[in-house]
């Protein structure tokens, strides 16, 4: 009993390095496949999503979540550049509940965003990406692999989203 | 335990194995870890408990594999944080589930979370900040026949508590069943169509034993739910209303009068301009898988509050709204608007424009005709049907503009009648008015360097006195921050507590990970995320936080 103990240890010290190892970047990570609905109750399935083979921004916001509100707006100052030179499409992931569900439309509306929006009510996107709190940002390129996430909103940031966008383009 | 452990780290060996992209299966996950250095302040009331270091951790672990997923959530309270349940203690495993998700079936064993219609009859949700965390533990089962239609089942109990590192289920049990029709998804050629409906209904019940000697409680209480969206061009309509069968439990003093709940929401919105009018009745909602608990722990269903969620500190934490369990009827009113760019008033980018109202009051207890002795009866309630006794009165406005490439800045006005009577949080008596104005510049240094400064000021001639806070946060892109926060409650009546709480925290930001630290006073107050809220306590000390999404 007690090597058994011992080995499983060591299996899961060596699992839990050996994933750490192969994990950096997070490139072999796949979008997952979670069912929620967009903003006319229309349901959709995440893992799904395809946008010709162009990357997709995937961003996780509230209503209530001031930081998450200025990145989308910083965003859509350049967000028809990105789709009509360079096919990339954002995909905004609102986990408001129902407090401030019934909010989502009139803020996008009146902010002017362009985006897709998804309704994750019961945070099951936001869980199935381990996500903790907003804004978190992913990059899912051309495959369905997600090649990039960064927690948190600064101004400034968005820059790193672009650099990161161009060398996916390069690749 | 020994046996928990064995089996993680077979579980952790076994995952990240598999997570070799030949053999195709996926590992996400987060985690997060709160320590405390806690100092006892007794001016401000902070104490610090025997163990002076104070730790909530928690790391959530799913594995998917084609179309069969699992997961676990470890958790930690070695003793549990300042503020938060202190009955959470140990370490061990406090959420795992399997899964099997096909294209129209999705089956889940052990613990889960849902929600039917807008939540008012069954929500299973976490909210880790708050300490609130209801899912689920059973079978659950969702099916799609054909495009446009969902039903789902499920059975389980609820948790509420975490014990020596143990889950703690309900002892009642929770059922439920809804089903969703989406008519444009449903009707192939109405999917291009200007007008979109959508129905659904739900049934919850629930199961407790009942072991009362003066009366008799109902063992199984039901819960029946209908619910439409209309949508037309630019125009929507939603609602649903909800009615609970008699549920004497603690919370109401074990009468037997039924429960209702009714929200509508009423839109209009186009490129620009959005307006939102909220309608919420509520009456005896309060629906718990145990009938004795009270608190926040046991909730089967959500009743949302009916107000802005103030996120600038002096309006968001010093009079906080919510619901009131027992009832009130709530109106709200939001106009968001943007004026255009390059306009005179709009300059170069444009302003936005936020006007938000809401207004709760009490309902009316109907209590003519009723023979409270013989069947426990107290009152009849009707939706909407409003009193003059007032809840909460919210009005803020907002305006926030780019002046351009360097300088942004918004101003915020708040006006406030908190009934302190009703929802008790201070120890003034009655109503308490008061005003809260902020002001906020950001100033973009560079691309990477950017400063921001919050001014703001509450008056209130009543309870403590005027407030201010002062915040100031650089940041620097990707990275890092610093931030400090005073908050001076300079209008105090006592002078002896006209005290300053001042917070310095910085944090660095790499990809996915992110830590924290904070020292200094928190002063005691009202933590609202998501729309619920939690006293939290005055403390002091210094706080460590990381965060880790993988």
């Amino acid at each position: 009993m007690k090597n058994l103990f011992l080995l499983s240890i060591a299996i899961g010290i060596m699992g839990v390095f050996s994933f750490t190892g192969v994990n950096d970047g997070g490139v072999d990570k796949k979008m997952p496949s979670v069912t929620l609905t967009d903003m006319y109750g229309k349901t959709i399935n995440s893992g799904d999503i395809s946008n010709n083979g162009k990357p997709i921004i995937i961003s996780f916001w509230a209503t209530w979540c001031k930081p998450c509100r200025q990145e989308l707006n910083t965003i859509a100052e350049e967000y028809d550049d990105l789709v009509e030179e360079y096919g990339i499409k954002l995909i905004a992931v609102s986990i408001d509940d129902e407090r401030n569900k019934s909010k989502v439309k009139p803020v996008v509306d009146a902010a002017g965003w362009e985006y897709d929006i998804w309704l994750d009510t019961n945070s099951d996107l936001k869980r199935a990406m381990g996500v903790n709190y907003p804004p978190q940002t992913f990059i899912i390129d051309g495959d369905g692999n997600i090649v990039y996430s960064h927690v948190g909103f600064v101004p400034g940031d968005e820059q790193d989203l672009y650099d990161a966008l161009l060398k996916l383009m390069e690749e | 335990m020994k046996k928990i452990l064995l089996t993680c780290c077979l579980l952790a060996g076994v995952i990240s194995y598999s997570q070799n992209p030949m053999q195709g299966g996926n590992v996400t996950g987060n985690a997060e870890t709160n320590i405390q250095y806690l100092n006892t302040d007794t001016v401000i009331g902070a104490f610090a408990p025997e163990e002076k270091i104070v730790m909530n951790s928690y790391m959530n672990v799913n594995y998917s594999l084609g179309k069969f997923r699992a997961g676990v959530r470890f958790e930690s309270y070695l003793p549990s944080t300042a503020g938060y349940p202190s009955f959470y203690t140990g370490s061990g495993i406090g959420y795992r589930y399997a899964q099997y998700a096909g294209d129209r079936v999705t089956v889940t064993a052990g613990n889960f979370y849902e929600q039917f219609g807008s939540g008012m009859i069954l929500r299973a949700y976490e909210e880790r900040a708050l300490g609130l965390d209801n899912a689920l533990d059973g079978a659950s089962i969702k099916f799609r026949p054909v495009d446009g239609i969902e039903i789902k089942g499920l059975i389980g109990k609820q948790r509420v508590d975490f014990a020596d590192g143990r889950l703690i289920n309900s002892e009642g049990i929770v059922r439920g069943i809804d089903g969703s029709i989406n008519l444009n998804e449903l009707i192939p050629r109405l999917d291009t169509s200007d007008l979109r409906i959508s129905i659904g209904g739900s049934l919850v019940s629930r199961y407790q034993s009942s072991t009362n000697d003066t009366i008799i409680l109902p063992a199984n209480v039901g819960s029946y739910g209908a619910r439409i969206g209309i949508q037309y061009k630019n125009f929507y309509i939603n609602g649903e209303y909800v009615i609970k069968d008699n549920d004497p439990n603690e919370h109401n003093g074990y009468i037997y009068n039924k429960g209702h709940g009714a929200l509508i929401n009423l839109g209009y919105s186009q490129k620009g301009l959005g307006i939102l009018l909220t309608a919420k009745s509520i009456d005896n909602m309060s629906f718990r898988s145990d009938r004795t608990f009270e608190g926040n722990q046991a909730f089967i269903n959500y009743l949302p509050a009916t107000s802005n969620n103030h996120t600038y500190n002096l309006a968001g934490s010093l009079y906080p709204y919510a619901t009131n369990l027992y009832g009130e009827v709530a109106y709200q009113l939001d106009v968001l608007y943007k004026i255009p760019k390059k306009s005179f008033i709009g300059g170069k980018y444009g302003t936005d424009l936020h006007l938000n109202l809401s207004v709760a009051t009490d309902h009316v207890r109907h209590t003519s005709d009723l023979d409270f002795e013989t069947n426990r009866i107290s009152y009849v309630g009707k939706p909407f049907d409003m009193t003059d006794s007032l809840y909460n009165f919210d009005f803020n406005i907002h305006a926030s503009r780019k002046l351009n490439k360097k300088w942004k800045a918004s101003l915020h006005y708040f006006h406030f009648i908190y009934n302190n009577t009703v929802n008790k949080i201070t120890d003034h008596e009655k109503f308490i008015k008061s005003e809260v104005v902020v002001g906020e510049v950001l100033y973009k240094i560079n691309r990477k360097h950017s400063i921001r400064i919050e001014a703001q000021a509450l008056f209130t001639e009543v309870d403590r006195g005027n407030w201010s806070t002062f915040l100031i946060e650089y940041t620097i892109s990707p990275n890092w921050f610093f931030t400090i926060m005073d908050q001076y409650n300079y209008g105090n009546p006592d002078e002896s507590l006209r005290l300053h709480y001042l917070l310095g925290s910085f944090g660095y930001t790499h990809n996915r990970s992110r830590f924290m630290f904070m020292y200094g006073k928190q002063r005691a107050g009202i933590l609202c995320i998501g729309g619920v809220c939690r006293p939290v306590p005055a403390t002091n000390g210094l706080t460590f936080t990381f965060t880790q999404s993988f």
